[in-house]
Parts: structure tokens; C-alpha cells; sequence
């Protein structure tokens, strides 16, 4: 099983114990997300979600659009988060999945993205406003390149959105917690732990939850019923307050350890 | 971005007129790109919309609310005074903006509030630009008795003040946009954003020709009142159809409201006029034809102006409602087949157009309508005293009575026109 499914998938007689960060390329600058990657893996991250800026993130709450704004303002481009996750993946075995909308990386060609993420090893590509539907003309690239698809699955998707997704899916589904935007929340719904259940009827792929994920219990509590948890905006936050700090890449992986192991203890 | 096998429109098949395909393709473009947890909603809004499009008890009620509310059918005026100006083509005003609100956009709003009511849903959203699909929006909901929240840039909400005060006056909650540039297409990402986490319990009520499947489709059926009574209007005033239609494209709802239904009658030229804004720099205009790329944005793939690396690009038009970086994916497709004309005037045109026709025909027109006037023009007095031309006037300008006198004053030259 190659790449991020190897990475999620569950050990007979083990505990699901996934932890995959997500963070901004170029948030708050090409250079300290690449120290950030490296300090993350040290620190057990399973995957790393990173994720490349568009301008109108129209799946995004407040923090990510902000970390987004802050990427755009550095100038930070598809060729500059590729560079940034080929260097990382040269120092790490971590394996990373770029995460995006559409537009930008159709500006980039996607028979390009596919090739240079590709030969820089990165494993993954998740693109939040594509839908399986649509994505007949998108993941043919990047499947031939062993290179994961990951699709968002939700506590809306009916049972044949479900299993059109596990088809058109590889490496990890990606199921979203709630209804909304991504952003920090008290309480993981119940819905999250009833839409692992209803994926698995569809797919024997590993499932990680994301949306919302801010504190060890919740992680704790996606590991009862899914195999990796996803924590975003809650890191984003950490990186965003901070900015400017010459601690920032130790405080932000204290807080992602601080999750992880809290979680195991 | 289509598989072979869902591409079933056919461009050079019999008919312009048809529906997209199932994923609400139109040729290339169109079809649904939005997160996953909106998808279920699509699904459902669709098959709601195709049957009701076929039921005579809502076409009945919607019928009844057009005539009887908005006031429909809404007259084709022949501007006398206009076609003498010109010297050519003799002119005809299709008047939307004498449907109630002032604008083409409660035809959509109609529609759409009775298909939020079949589906039972209680809470309304929607995004508004110049204010008018908000105002239609904030209008359909007061009757109804629903809750509505309206999304609406910054921006826009300074350049359209009034709307701003006749949305809350009629009950709606508007809340500001202050991200991007402030304006449309940032309205459209809050509202989506909204109905992403609300998707139970809400309606979004888009107003234009654009985003993912099925708004294009539904929009454009709402709004193709407007070419069918054009029709035998025109038929009963003169004889015989048009020979020119020209409209003004933001999304493009009252352009497709129009041409819809002429589509497939080969003589009749078709022109959808864009913001040309302040000039041909990228970011100083709306014109997506002309500057654009194929693209991806706000669930639909189309013609969007963007930069080297594909980030949206900031757009500018003085009027607030052509002001959008994208346009309707049906428009795209005609574009590539030739089968409509797209051009662009610019501020300066469309405020001397906004003047002209107060002056001449005592009609006021919205500064986007008046971006059709411009191109009208231009292009009336090269045509024959024997042909028709008919301009869609879809809004009224009380609206921008503001806008143009703060203009005029700075620029005293304009101003003595």
C-alpha cells in the first residue's frame, strides 16, 4: 500500500493513533513552513495537509482564509508550495498531500502538478471544490503517478454519493465532522462518528476526521471510530498568534504534541 | 472538466434552447464544483426544480405572481426619441425596469421563493451586488413570511445605499462582506459559506445566471419570460421579429432572460455588453471575455478573469452589478460558438448612456442597463432604418441617482453633457 494509506492504516491488535496538521504554505513565510514540516514529523505527525492558497477559499472559515491572505501577500504560488514540499520530502519521509481548490492548480496544468509532484514524491492532492463527479478529467494524472486523490466525504452525502466517492478515491476519505466551514469547535457532532460508520460500508480505506478538531479529547474521540484525525485551524490559530515570535515553530509543534499526546495518554 | 459520457449537449444539434446535461454542463463549461457537503442539496434542488418546471399548479401560482405582483407582462417601448438620435435601427426598450422592485431580478426571485417553499425551507439566503437580487430577495421573503439574510460587499453596500435601507426596511437582515475587494464575488463565497453550515435548514437564493448546477439552469428558465413576451410583443408592434438584441452581462441573467428565447432564430444578432470599467488593465474592468481565461470559481467552470497564477482577480465597473470576475457558464458556451457577440463599455460610456436616455425618453435606467444603452449607441445607426433593435432595460436607476451626481461633480466636463 503506497504513500498516505500505509501511513493510516491500521495495525492489527493497535490502536488508530493518526494525527495529520494541516498548515498553510507560506503562513507566515515559505521559509518557517518548511522548518514547521520537519518539526511536525519529529513530533509523529501521521500525514501533513498542506495547503496551497487560493484566493477565494469559499470552504474556509475565518482563520484559514486568513492564513491564506497572509500566503498571498508573501506571493506564495503552486510552484513555491511544490518547491517547498519537494525540499521537505528530500528531509523527511513524512508524507504530504497538497490541499487546494481548482483554480489555481488548473492554472498551474494539472498534467504539470501531476508530474512535478511526482518526481518531488509528494503523495497526495485533495481539492475541496472538486467533486467526484468531476473529476473524471482530473485524477487520471495523478493516479497514473501512484499519486493519492483524496475526495471530502460529509455528513450530507447520501449512501450513492458514498460509494461514488470510495471509487473515485484513493489513499485516505477524508470525512468532514459537521456541515460548515472549516474552524474550531467545543463538540466533534455525533454525526462525524455515524459518517465513518456509513463510509465504511463503502470503502476499506482509512478514514480521517477533520473540521473542528481543536483538543486532545475530541482527538481521542475520533480515534474511537476512525483511524486518523485531522487538526487545521486550530494549528493555523496557533501559528497565527505567533506571528513574528522566534519561538513560533517550537510553540506551534508543543501545541500539536500537546494534542497528540494528550490523546494517547 | 466533463467525462466524455456525460457531455450531451450538443453544439451543433438542432437547438441553442436545450437543457445542460444532467451535471449541468453546458458544452465545456458549467457543471459542480463545491464542497462535498453541498452536493446532497444540489441533488435535491435539481429534481425539485425539474418537476415543478412541469407542474401546472406552480407554473399557476408563479404565473399569477408575476401578473398580479411584479407586474408582468412589463411593456416594449419603442424610444422614439432615441432612434431618431441614432439615426439607424429603430430601437425598441424592453422595460423591466418597471417590474416591481425595479429590476428583471424578482422574475428569478419569484420562482425561486416558491421552490424554497415546496422544499420547506424556512430560512432564506442570498448574495446581492447592486442590490437589486437583494432587494427581490428581501421582497419575495417578506411575502412569504421567511426569514432572510442577505450578503452583500462593503463596497456595494456604500455604492448602493439605498438598497442597502429598502432590504432592511422590508425585513431582511444584511450583513457586510468586508473581505477581497468587497464586492460580488465576495458576497457569493459569505453566502456560500453560510448555506455550507445551514444546509439543512436554509435556501440559498442565487440570482444570477451563474455558479454551480442547477442555478444557470433554473435562472435562465426564470428570466426567459423576458424574450417570450418580447416576442409577441415585438410581433404585434411590428410584424416580424428583431433583428438585434443587446443586453448587459454581469453574471447574465437578464442577458440569457432575453436571448433565450431567439436562440435558435439564426437572423437575429445577439450582444451581451460587459463592464469595460476604467480600461483594458487587468483589474480595472469586468470584462471576462476579454482578458479572461477558462477557469474555475464559485462551483462553475467559465471565463474568469485571473492572474498568471490563478488567483481571482479584482474587478471594477462603477456599476456594482456588473462588477464580478466570472460569467454565467451559458454564456461561455455561446461565446465559443459565435452564437452571441460580447463586447464592453466602459464607465464613462454608461454614464453619458444613464444621461442620454433620462434626457431623451425620460427613463432612468440602472448604471448596468445603462452599459447596453452605450453599446446601442454604437451600434444602432449602423443599422438600417428597416431593422430592430431591442435593448433589454433591466433596471431602473434610482438607485444610482447618487453614484452619477457624486461623478458629475467631480468631473465638471461630464457633468455639462
Amino acid at each position: 500500500m503506497p504513500g498516505t494509506a500505509a501511513r493510516l492504516a491500521r495495525v492489527e491488535g493497535q490502536r488508530p493513533n493518526g494525527l495529520i496538521p494541516f498548515i498553510t504554505a507560506g503562513d507566515p513565510d515559505l521559509e518557517t513552513t518548511g522548518e514547521l514540516i520537519l518539526a511536525l514529523d519529529r513530533a509523529g505527525a501521521a500525514v501533513l495537509e498542506l495547503g496551497v492558497p487560493f484566493s477565494d477559499p469559499m470552504a474556509d472559515g475565518p482563520v484559514i482564509q486568513r492564513a491564506s491572505e497572509r500566503a498571498l501577500k508573501n506571493r506564495v504560488s503552486v510552484s513555491d508550495c511544490l518547491a517547498l514540499a519537494g525540499q521537505a520530502r528530500r528531509e523527511c519521509s513524512l508524507p504530504i498531500v497538497l490541499f487546494s481548490y481548482l483554480n489555481p492548480l488548473l492554472s498551474f496544468g494539472l498534467e504539470r502538478l501531476a508530474e512535478e509532484m511526482s518526481e518531488s514524491r509528494i503523495e497526495g492532492l485533495l481539492v475541496t471544490d472538486l467533486t467526484p463527479e468531476e473529476s473524471g478529467a482530473v485524477t487520471p494524472a495523478f493516479r497514473a503517478r501512484g499519486i493519492d486523490v483524496i475526495f471530502l466525504a460529509a455528513p450530507t452525502s447520501t449512501d450513492d454519493r458514498l460509494e461514488l466517492i470510495s471509487r473515485a478515491a484513493s489513499g485516505f476519505i477524508y470525512a468532514v465532522s459537521r456541515t460548515g466551514v472549516t474552524g474550531v469547535q467545543e463538540n466533534l457532532s455525533e454525526a462525524a462518528r455515524q459518517l465513518a460508520g456509513r463510509i465504511r460500508r463503502f470503502s476499506s480505506l482509512p478514514v480521517a476526521v477533520g473540521f473542528g478538531v481543536s483538543r486532545p479529547e475530541q482527538v481521542r474521540e475520533v480515534w474511537q471510530f476512525a483511524d486518523a484525525a485531522v487538526v487545521g485551524s486550530a494549528l493555523v490559530r496557533e501559528i497565527e498568534q505567533r506571528r513574528g515570535q522566534a519561538d513560533l515553530v517550537k510553540r506551534v509543534t508543543d501545541f500539536f504534541r500537546w494534542l497528540k499526546e494528550g490523546s494517547e495518554g | 472538466m466533463a467525462n466524455q459520457s456525460t457531455r450531451s449537449h450538443q453544439p451543433t444539434g438542432p437547438s441553442l434552447r436545450s437543457d445542460p446535461d444532467a451535471l449541468g454542463h453546458f458544452g465545456e463549461y458549467g457543471g459542480r464544483f463545491v464542497p462535498e457537503t453541498l452536493m446532497r442539496a444540489l441533488e435535491e434542488l435539481t429534481s425539485q426544480f425539474l418537476r415543478a418546471r412541469h407542474d401546472p399548479e406552480f407554473l399557476a401560482e408563479n404565473g399569477a405572481l408575476l401578473r398580479h405582483y411584479s407586474g408582468r407582462p412589463t411593456p416594449l417601448f419603442f424610444a422614439r426619441r432615441l432612434t431618431e438620435r441614432c439615426g439607424g435601427a429603430r430601437i425598441y426598450l424592453k422595460r423591466e425596469d418597471l417590474n416591481h422592485t425595479g429590476a428583471h431580478k424578482i422574475n428569478n426571485a419569484i420562482g425561486q421563493i416558491l421552490l424554497a417553499r415546496r422544499m420547506g425551507k424556512h430560512r432564506i439566503i442570498a448574495e446581492t451586488g447592486a442590490g437589486q437580487h437583494g432587494v427581490a430577495t428581501a421582497t419575495v421573503c417578506a411575502l412569504m413570511g421567511l426569514q432572510c439574510v442577505v450578503y452583500m460587499g462593503s463596497e456595494d453596500m456604500r455604492r448602493q445605499e439605498l438598497n442597502v435601507f429598502r432590504m432592511r426596511l422590508l425585513g431582511a437582515e444584511v450583513r457586510a462582506v468586508g473581505a477581497g475587494s468587497r464586492t460580488l464575488k465576495d458576497a457569493i463565497n459569505e453566502a456560500l459559506r453560510d448555506w455550507v453550515t445551514n444546509v439543512e435548514s436554509t435556501y440559498y437564493l442565487l440570482g444570477s445566471a451563474l455558479g454551480p448546477h442547477p442555478y444557470p439552469l433554473i435562472v435562465r428558465e426564470f428570466q426567459s419570460i423576458i424574450g417570450r413576451e418580447t416576442r409577441g410583443q415585438i410581433m404585434e408592434a411590428e410584424g416580424k421579429l428583431p433583428d438585434a438584441l443587446v443586453a448587459c452581462v454581469g453574471g447574465g441573467s437578464n442577458a440569457i432572460g432575453l436571448f433565450h428565447e431567439f436562440l435558435d432564430e439564426p437572423g437575429i444578432r445577439m450582444v451581451g455588453v460587459e463592464a469595460g470599467g476604467m480600461g483594458p488593465a487587468l483589474g480595472q474592468h469586468a470584462s471576462r471575455f476579454d482578458g479572461g481565461r477558462v477557469g474555475v470559481l464559485q462551483g462553475t467552470r467559465s471565463f474568469i478573469l485571473q492572474d498568471g497564477q490563478g488567483q481571482i482577480a479584482s474587478t471594477h465597473s462603477i456599476s456594482a452589478g456588473l462588477d464580478y470576475a466570472a460569467v454565467g457558464p451559458e454564456h461561455a458556451l455561446l461565446h465559443d460558438l459565435g452564437r452571441v457577440e460580447y463586447a464592453r463599455a466602459g464607465d464613462d460610456e454608461a454614464i453619458e448612456a444613464f444621461q442620454l436616455l433620462s434626457r431623451l425618453e425620460g427613463i432612468i435606467p440602472a448604471l448596468e442597463s445603462a452599459h447596453a444603452v452605450a453599446h446601442t449607441l454604437k451600434m444602432a445607426p449602423s443599422m438600417s432604418a428597416r431593422e430592430i433593435l431591442i435593448v433589454n432595460l433591466s433596471g431602473r436607476g434610482d438607485k444610482d441617482v447618487q453614484t452619477v451626481a457624486d461623478r458629475l461633480a467631480a468631473d465638471p466636463i461630464a457633468g455639462a453633457f
